[in-house]
């Protein structure tokens, strides 16, 4: 049973028709490439799957029920969680105090809720360890490579328990080397059953890691085919529109 | 989970765990990196120095009376750094000053209680906080136009509560709010003596401590306090999110830090610390006029940037606004001391605010790099 299932979604602003009846199914496990040009409908969708605003048409399933967001904190509450592609990190807190931002872990000494510091840094530290990553829990996010910055990212939707993570242009911003260890990063959450939506300009990456593509052009899907049936260069006409759909 | 792809020698995932335990500075080189800790050791110097340079310095009194100034500062400028932590700047805190004041003031007059009089007194100045916080969090304007507004109409409420008359006669309590703000340990440990009996072995400790120990009241708000603030940032929650919103407002939205009433609760803290002030000010004084505590704002953010906070947000410590606050009430009052012309004091504490935030420039460009 697919973890998300999205039905004849469209979307209107005004007179524009940002989507127009987009059809998506994730499977837990699953990486799936989200590509096409700029204003083709990706971050819209994507809005929507997050709960920042509803579809004008269509049904959203999570799971076995239909669901209406109308707030990011209820898309969340059912596992769906987003890695934003400026990461939405706090510079001047530690790794670990950012990936607990907003869930803290408290102790309570009598009517005194204090923050537990060890047992923060100390699960920030395994899921780093999960991850594969060097990150260190109490360094500060402003000493770290993009590379880090992602994992710090990442480890927040691990603390949550998400069974879908979108995320947008993770490696639109950083080096080669760190490319390698987000997709790694990547290929971590897949195999701990997770659904990734991976939204990316970058051809490479996308056909390192996904196992499915789904192509949008301007509002409609074009094209959504295993990775192996598809090549660079037809997801290149798909999106410039050489090649009408496939 | 089960880790078990994990196909690397046992070797080198010993070394990841040691990158991972490894810290990038040990205690001792974090504490010399940071800014507060040297201007601790400025405040020492000058401290030393001072005693030597002037014979008044290092004087009971004297140093009662740089006490209880650093005190006044030193409690604004807590409420100051959570506002500067967040990368907000609150201007209205002198004017609140007099406005909690004034308004305690005026009721006690009138033959209110005390227990009556404070409490309005610091509403009076919550209300002024809730107003610069809503306007800056809920109707997104600049910190800096909002507390500048509220700076102007928190210090003409004082006027035209007061007529722009000078208040000294404090009504049944006046014993009372005078005792507050211009008592001291001294006066406790007398109390104490004549309560055991003041010819007792007990009464002649306390009477001996009264002579020993003279610590002005404020002076031990401001301790008080000051552990309160410094326990808060490091331990409660809400200092968590503070540290979260001057670091990156949006990101501290978007995980569900609620930004907003925390932004309006600093400023509201910010004038209850002002308030707090004003009221120990008006006891010490014995007196209030519309005029206390004008430019205090410029003194009190100078002190919490001198002790390392960040003008841009993000970072900012109870002990370094304490000790900014000390650093700058020393150097003040040596001034006077050695017989330097007073009118040169908004110089220093001028140059002082720009020269930290010329350190911080440095810093981040070094950092840049």
């Amino acid at each position: 049973m697919p973890v998300l299932e999205l039905t004849n979604i469209s979307k209107h602003f005004g007179a524009i028709h940002a989507l127009n009846d987009v059809s998506l199914s994730l499977e837990g496990g699953e990486v799936v490439g989200l590509m096409g040009d700029n204003g083709a409908g990706k971050s819209t969708l994507v809005k929507i799957i997050a709960g920042n605003f509803p579809p004008t048409h269509g049904t959203i399933r999570v799971g076995d029920r239909e669901v209406h967001f109308h707030k990011p904190v209820e898309a969340r509450e059912l596992g769906i969680e987003i890695v934003y592609q400026d990461l939405a990190l706090c510079n001047n807190l530690t790794a670990a105090a950012n990936v607990f931002l907003g869930r803290e872990l408290h102790k309570v000494y009598g009517p005194l809720r204090v923050l537990d510091h060890a047992a923060m840094n100390r699960r920030a530290g395994e899921l780093f360890a999960q991850l594969k990553s060097e990150t260190r829990p109490r360094d500060l996010v402003r000493q770290m490579s993009g590379g880090q910055r992602q994992a710090v990212a990442i480890a927040r939707t691990r603390l949550a328990d998400a069974r879908i993570v979108l995320m947008d242009e993770p490696t639109a911003a950083i080096s080669v080397r760190q490319v390698a260890e987000v997709l790694n990063l990547i290929a971590t959450l897949r195999n701990h059953g997770i659904a990734v939506v991976l939204i990316s300009h970058r051809m490479p990456d996308v056909f390192s890691v996904s196992d499915r593509i789904v192509v949008l052009r301007r509002g409609r899907k074009v094209a959504d085919k295993r990775i192996s049936d598809s090549s660079p260069e037809e997801v290149t006409g798909l999106i410039t529109g050489a090649i009408e759909t496939a | 989970m089960a880790e078990t792809a994990d196909t690397r020698p046992a070797g080198i995932a010993m070394t990841l765990d040691e990158t991972i335990q490894r810290q990038t500075y040990g205690v001792f080189g974090r504490v010399l990196t940071r800014q507060t800790f040297w201007v601790f050791v400025a405040a020492v110097v000058a401290f030393v120095y001072l005693s030597f340079a002037s014979d008044a310095f290092f004087t009971g009194n004297n140093l009662f009376n740089v006490a209880r100034n650093c005190a006044f500062v030193g409690i604004i400028a807590l409420g100051m750094t959570a506002v500067i932590i967040t990368g907000g700047i609150d201007l209205s805190v002198g004017s609140i000053l007099c406005l909690a004041g004034m308004v305690t003031g005026m009721m006690m007059a009138a033959d209110y209680s005390i227990w009556i009089a404070v409490p309005c007194g610091l509403g009076a100045a919550l209300l002024a906080g809730f107003v610069n916080g809503y306007l800056i969090a809920y109707l997104g304007m600049p910190p800096f136009v909002v507390t500048l507004g509220m700076m102007s109409v928190a210090r003409s409420a004082a006027m035209v509560l007061s007529g722009n008359q000078m208040v000294y006669q404090f009504g049944s309590d006046h014993a009372k709010l005078v005792a507050i703000g211009g008592g001291s340990t001294s006066g406790w440990f007398d109390g104490l003596a004549g309560l055991v009996g003041p010819d007792s072995a007990l009464g002649g400790l306390f009477h001996g401590l009264a002579a020993l120990v003279n610590i002005p009241n404020p002076a031990i708000v401001l301790a008080v306090l000051a552990l309160i603030f410094g326990f808060t940032f490091r331990w409660a929650r809400w200092g968590r999110y503070i540290f979260a919103i001057g670091g990156n407002e949006q990101a501290a939205t978007l995980t569900g830090v609620p930004v907003r009433p925390i932004k309006v609760s600093v400023y509201m803290l910010s004038a209850l610390m002002a308030g707090i002030a004003g009221i120990l000010q008006v006891g010490w004084l014995g007196t209030i006029t519309t005029g206390m505590g004008v430019g205090m704002e410029l003194i009190v953010i100078a002190a919490v940037v001198i002790g390392g906070a960040n003008l841009a947000g993000g970072s900012g410590t109870a002990f370094g606004a304490i000790v900014g606050a000390v650093l700058i009430e020393m150097i003040r009052n040596s001034l006077t001391l050695l017989g330097i012309n007073p009118f040169w004091q908004g110089t220093f504490v001028g140059t002082f605010i720009i020269v930290a935030v010329l350190f911080d420039r440095i810093r981040s460009l070094r950092q840049a790099e």
